[in-house]
């Protein structure tokens, strides 16, 4: 189960960087990068997944006496839920700048932008 | 071509390091440490069953005060570099094409649930999964939707502002409270902890929740609002 979800996220992962990597319009690699992004969160749950256990909440299923041996490590998706929220704020970012440039140039092909270029 | 054989190359190294990663991957069969820890004293120390939420708004809370603030700085700087990309003036909102009958009507029944199943979510989030993060974006979908539905509607930036700054001091001064009367910066001890598993119990986590959740429904909604006010720049 976990060596699925690690794959999956590994799969995202490389998917995304592909496509930021060869993409030229601005917009797709903004895109890539959430994939890339999402790809991460997976691999981070999946690490904190244990088999054979439940979710971090406890209620009548899982009695507190018996917690730490019925649930699932807790720590990553708490780290998960930042990151999505910070991921997000980085969407909106690129977005903005991506917004922009087309302002100043009324295009998004990445080729159009040279002044870093060397 | 060059390029090309160059990103081949590199995908094929990071592929290969994640292969390693994957096929040499066990799971633990028991919780670490720290894990175990939280496990073992969510209920005497937090009184948050959601123990996700305990390690979120308690444990690590300063953490969370950090990431709220990055959500804070995002905002501000995408106001900033929208404001700064002033467009040719002299077009109004005024040559918005309508938003459809079904848009409209839909969004006067669906805005006020989506707020309410924010608010639940958000007090819910000690117990269930849920909290002020979830509950922050559930409630800025609802602004989007109404955005949507009234491209030329105008929420007040000043009532925004206001949300997000007045519940992030509030925030803060919790957390000095914490290090006054209870253990630490934002120890959730200074309410009583009540009794485990209902709606008014784990101390001061389900007030931060509220906070939070205002406050990040407030800066998302102050993103969309930006981002939404270029189209007629």
């Amino acid at each position: 189960m976990s060596q699925i979800a690690l794959t999956c996220g590994f799969i995202l992962i490389l998917a995304g960087l592909y496509g930021a990597l060869t993409n030229r319009d601005i917009l797709r690699m903004i895109v890539a990068f959430t994939v890339a992004n999402t790809g991460v969160n997976i691999v981070l749950v999946a690490v904190g997944y244990l088999p054979g256990r439940t979710a971090p909440i406890l209620d009548s299923a899982v009695p507190v006496a018996e917690a730490a041996q019925r649930i699932i490590d807790p720590v990553p998706q708490a780290l998960v839920l930042t990151a999505i929220v910070i991921g997000l704020g980085i969407t909106a970012l690129m977005l903005a700048y991506a917004y922009r440039l087309f302002r100043l140039r009324h295009s998004l092909d990445i080729s159009n932008f040279t002044e870093l270029k060397w | 071509m060059i390029p090309k054989v160059l990103i081949s190359v590199l995908l094929l190294l990071l592929g290969y390091a994640f292969w390693t990663l994957s096929v040499g991957y066990a799971p633990d069969t028991e919780l670490n440490r720290t894990a175990a820890y939280y496990a073992a004293n969510a209920e005497s120390e937090v009184g948050a069953p959601n123990i996700v939420t305990g390690i979120i708004v308690t444990w690590r809370g300063l953490d969370t005060l950090g990431e709220v603030t990055v959500l804070f700085l995002t905002s501000a700087i995408i106001a900033l570099v929208l404001s700064q990309s002033g467009g040719p003036s002299g077009v109004s909102g005024a040559d918005f094409l309508p938003s459809g009958e079904l848009l409209t009507t839909g969004a006067r029944m669906l805005v006020p649930l989506i707020v309410l199943f924010g608010a639940y979510v958000i007090m819910n989030g000690h117990l269930t999964p849920g909290g002020g993060f979830q509950g922050g974006a559930i409630l800025a979908s609802g602004v989007l939707m109404a955005l949507l539905a009234e491209p030329t509607r105008r929420f007040g930036h000043t009532a925004i502002l206001r949300i997000e700054s007045l519940s992030g001091s509030f925030y803060v001064l919790i957390g000095l409270a914490g290090m006054a009367i209870a253990g630490g910066f934002l120890d959730n001890g200074i309410l009583p902890l009540g009794q485990f598993g209902t709606m008014l119990s784990a101390g001061a986590i389900p007030l931060i929740s509220v906070l939070i959740g205002l406050k990040v429904g407030a800066e998302f909604s102050s993103i969309l609002q930006s981002l939404h006010e270029t189209e007629d720049a």
